[in-house]
């Protein structure tokens, strides 16, 4: 069982919904990403999503689009993300997604690739860019290394396309709550629900929400929804705007602390 | 061997596809449906080709440039005079395409992203023709450089939204019209420019295109009664060369060459040659040649022209470049500056900063020729636009 599988287990045993949070790796810089990691695992935060900075992110709205601007002015690459990872996985076993474009990887080389970012200790996947459509190419690799893949749906998802790409998920699904870019839109509770109705329907995997989401106050309504709940850009954001103060890493934990217990319902 | 790509995923061997987030998977979708109708549909032909004809002012001539031809003192050169379009280029073969298609689709919406400005304003062009709301999306620095185009869109009616993010040019206005379309994708269509983005649109954007070398070929049979020997255009993303190239797919006595922009020479970096000096990536939701570092973080691309200032190339270049069925070299600002004036001054016909990248490599490549051979060069726009630039470089203040 995959660690992330073995994660929503748990907290169904516990009656707990899952705190997923998305951070910039390399933003304000990856000694701080490294620190803050172990914090928020502490801080007792469920699953984190490392984000790969790119040049051009696609999907993203401003907030993210700048983190990975600033990453990559300290010379971030996904070289040195994995050493990171890989340096944090001895001391945690908190589960760990890699949040990235196609391009980083690619470029990388897909098979080295999936043979690092195991060696290193991610436990997922989740390529924007990267639809069922395409996906063989890289999962060629990642699957073997039993690497969790984890797919998107959207509000524009038809059911005949959702069953598709729920037959080729693992890990958990990830619903992106809006249409839109990250972090520009509130997402609709009931749209939502509907659309996580649809979802539930078609597959047992758990079933994560993101995109849009900032509040505790929203964690705490779409947790009732949902298996998970990610909080991406209000959280960048949040770094950009404390990360240079004394206490940072302190705050950071009663911010975590704050939105998991949120999850639990 | 004939070439009939894409097959039905979007792919031309393994360049191309569709590398987008899941959000506009069901619009690609969606759209390659209604392409796929279209294209089959005699009306849907008949209607575009009445307004190629009636409103475009097609078809554009085959000029032989004699006096080119003389100067050069080699093969005989033929233009395709795609200036003489109605707004001045080849990219309103494209938008009245695809206008016509969204018009169908029941979409009242358009956005565009432009980096001359000359898809921005053949976009706008086609919205006011057809009643549409229009957004274009334009680099802040392109804005900048391309004053006259900016005010043309918005006479026409279009909003310009200046992109600041990354870079502030083509490739970031790209990005930020897919961050729109994500985000209204179910009122919107989007018009891109060239033969690059996710499938269908390299495919569409080449057929929509495919009118210049059909009528080239056509001409050129009537004139010389054979077929040309080579055939030469200038690439951005690539939908002037696609247009002209891919009708001759199948002609092995026609050789192409694409020509990329050098820049300032490859060797400095600051060029936008992917094919010639890049790498094998994913941009823009397709497999293609791209300019970026070993990370795979896209660099900013460098031409005189705005409109071949693009890191990527479209996928069925990458794919006829690793076929060998075509070949791309490259000019330098100061080569396409010199074929400008050339063109001006010999012909009295001032070409796109653009084409006179395809006219500096005709100029290298003519007088290798002997006097039975026959090139046609893409002319694909006209200079008006690119007057401030050549004022600048030759040190005259204009009024
Ligand atoms: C006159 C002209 N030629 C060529 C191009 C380059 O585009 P493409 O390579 O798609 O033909 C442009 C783009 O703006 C243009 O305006």
């Amino acid at each position: 069982m995959s660690r992330i599988e073995k994660k929503f287990r748990e907290l169904k045993a516990k009656g707990e919904k899952a705190l997923i949070l998305y951070l910039t790796a390399g933003d304000p810089d990856l000694e701080t990403t490294e620190k803050l990691i172990l914090t928020l695992d502490r801080a007792g935060v469920d699953i984190l999503e490392i984000g790969v900075p790119f040049s051009d992110p696609t999907a993203d709205g401003p907030v993210i689009q700048e983190a990975a601007q600033r990453s990559l002015r300290k010379g971030t690459t996904l070289t040195a993300i994995l050493k990171m990872i890989a340096r944090v996985r001895k001391v945690t076993s908190i589960p760990i997604v890699l949040f990235t474009y196609y391009n980083p990887i690619f470029v990388y080389g897909n098979e080295r690739f999936a043979g690092q970012a195991k060696k290193a200790g991610v436990d997922g996947v989740l390529v924007v860019d990267l639809p069922p459509e395409e996906a063989d190419e890289l999962r060629t690799f990642t699957d073997p290394q039993g690497i969790d893949f984890i797919t998107l749906t959207a509000p524009t998802t038809d059911d005949r396309r959702l069953e598709k790409i729920v037959r080729t998920s693992s890990g958990f699904i990830y619903y992106i709550s809006v249409t839109g870019v990250t972090g520009t839109k509130e997402p609709e509770a009931e749209a939502a629900a509907r659309d996580l109705r649809r979802i539930r329907k078609a597959t047992d995997l758990p079933v994560a929400v993101g995109f849009g989401i900032s509040t505790a106050a929203q964690v705490r309504k779409f947790a009732a929804l949902a298996d998970g709940v990610v909080i991406g850009s209000a959280f960048v954001k949040w770094i950009s705007l404390h990360c240079q103060e004394q206490d940072f890493l302190k705050q950071a934990a009663a911010y975590a602390r704050e939105l998991k217990e949120a999850t639990v319902l | 061997m004939k070439i009939n790509m894409p097959d039905n995923k979007g792919h031309f061997g393994i360049f191309g596809g569709r590398y987008v987030a899941e959000t506009l998977m069901p619009a690609l979708i969606e759209l390659e449906e209604a392409y796929r109708r279209a294209a089959r549909d005699r009306s849907f032909q008949k209607e575009f080709r009445s307004y190629l004809k009636d409103y475009a002012g097609r078809e554009t001539p085959l000029y032989f440039a004699a006096n080119l031809t003389e100067k050069f003192g080699g093969a005989r050169i033929y233009l395709k005079r795609e200036d003489l379009n109605h707004t001045g280029a080849h990219k309103i073969n494209n938008t009245l395409g695809q206008a016509l298609l969204a018009r169908r689709m029941g979409k009242k919406r358009v956005i565009a992203e432009t980096g001359a400005g000359q898809h921005g304003v053949a976009t706008a062009t086609v919205a006011a023709l057809f009643g549409m709301e229009c957004e274009v999306f334009m680099g802040a620095e392109d804005i900048r450089r391309q004053e006259p185009n900016v005010f043309r869109m918005k006479m026409l009616g279009a909003d310009v939204t200046p992109v600041t993010s990354g870079t502030a040019t083509l490739k970031d206005a790209m990005n930020e019209a897919m961050r729109q379309w994500v985000a209204r994708v179910r009122d919107t269509f989007y018009v891109i420019g060239t033969t690059a983005g996710p499938h269908p649109y390299p495919q569409m954007v080449r057929d929509f295109q495919s009118v210049i070398g059909r009528e080239a070929r056509r001409q050129i049979l009537k004139k010389e009664g054979r077929l040309p020997d080579f055939l030469v255009a200038c690439v951005g993303g690539g939908s002037n060369a696609m247009g002209l190239f891919y009708p001759f797919r199948n002609d092995p006595e026609t050789a192409m060459v694409g020509v990329e922009a050098g820049g300032k020479g490859i060797a400095t970096g600051l060029h936008a040659a992917s094919i010639s000096a890049g790498q094998v990536g994913v941009l823009h939701g397709n497999k293609t040649y791209l300019l970026q570092d070993k990370h795979g973080q896209v660099k900013d691309a460098h031409s005189i022209s705005a409109g071949l200032d693009y890191p990527g190339v479209g996928p069925e270049h990458s794919f006829f470049h690793a076929q060998g069925r075509a070949q791309y070299v490259s000019v330098t600002d100061d080569e396409a500056l010199a074929a400008f004036m050339l063109l001006t001054t010999s012909e009295g016909i001032m070409p796109a900063m653009e084409s006179a990248h395809a006219i500096a490599y005709a100029a290298k490549l003519a007088p290798t020729l002997s006097r039975d051979k026959i090139i046609v060069i893409c002319l694909s726009g006209r200079g008006d636009k690119d007057m401030g630039i050549v004022a600048e470089k030759m040190e005259v203040k204009l009024p």
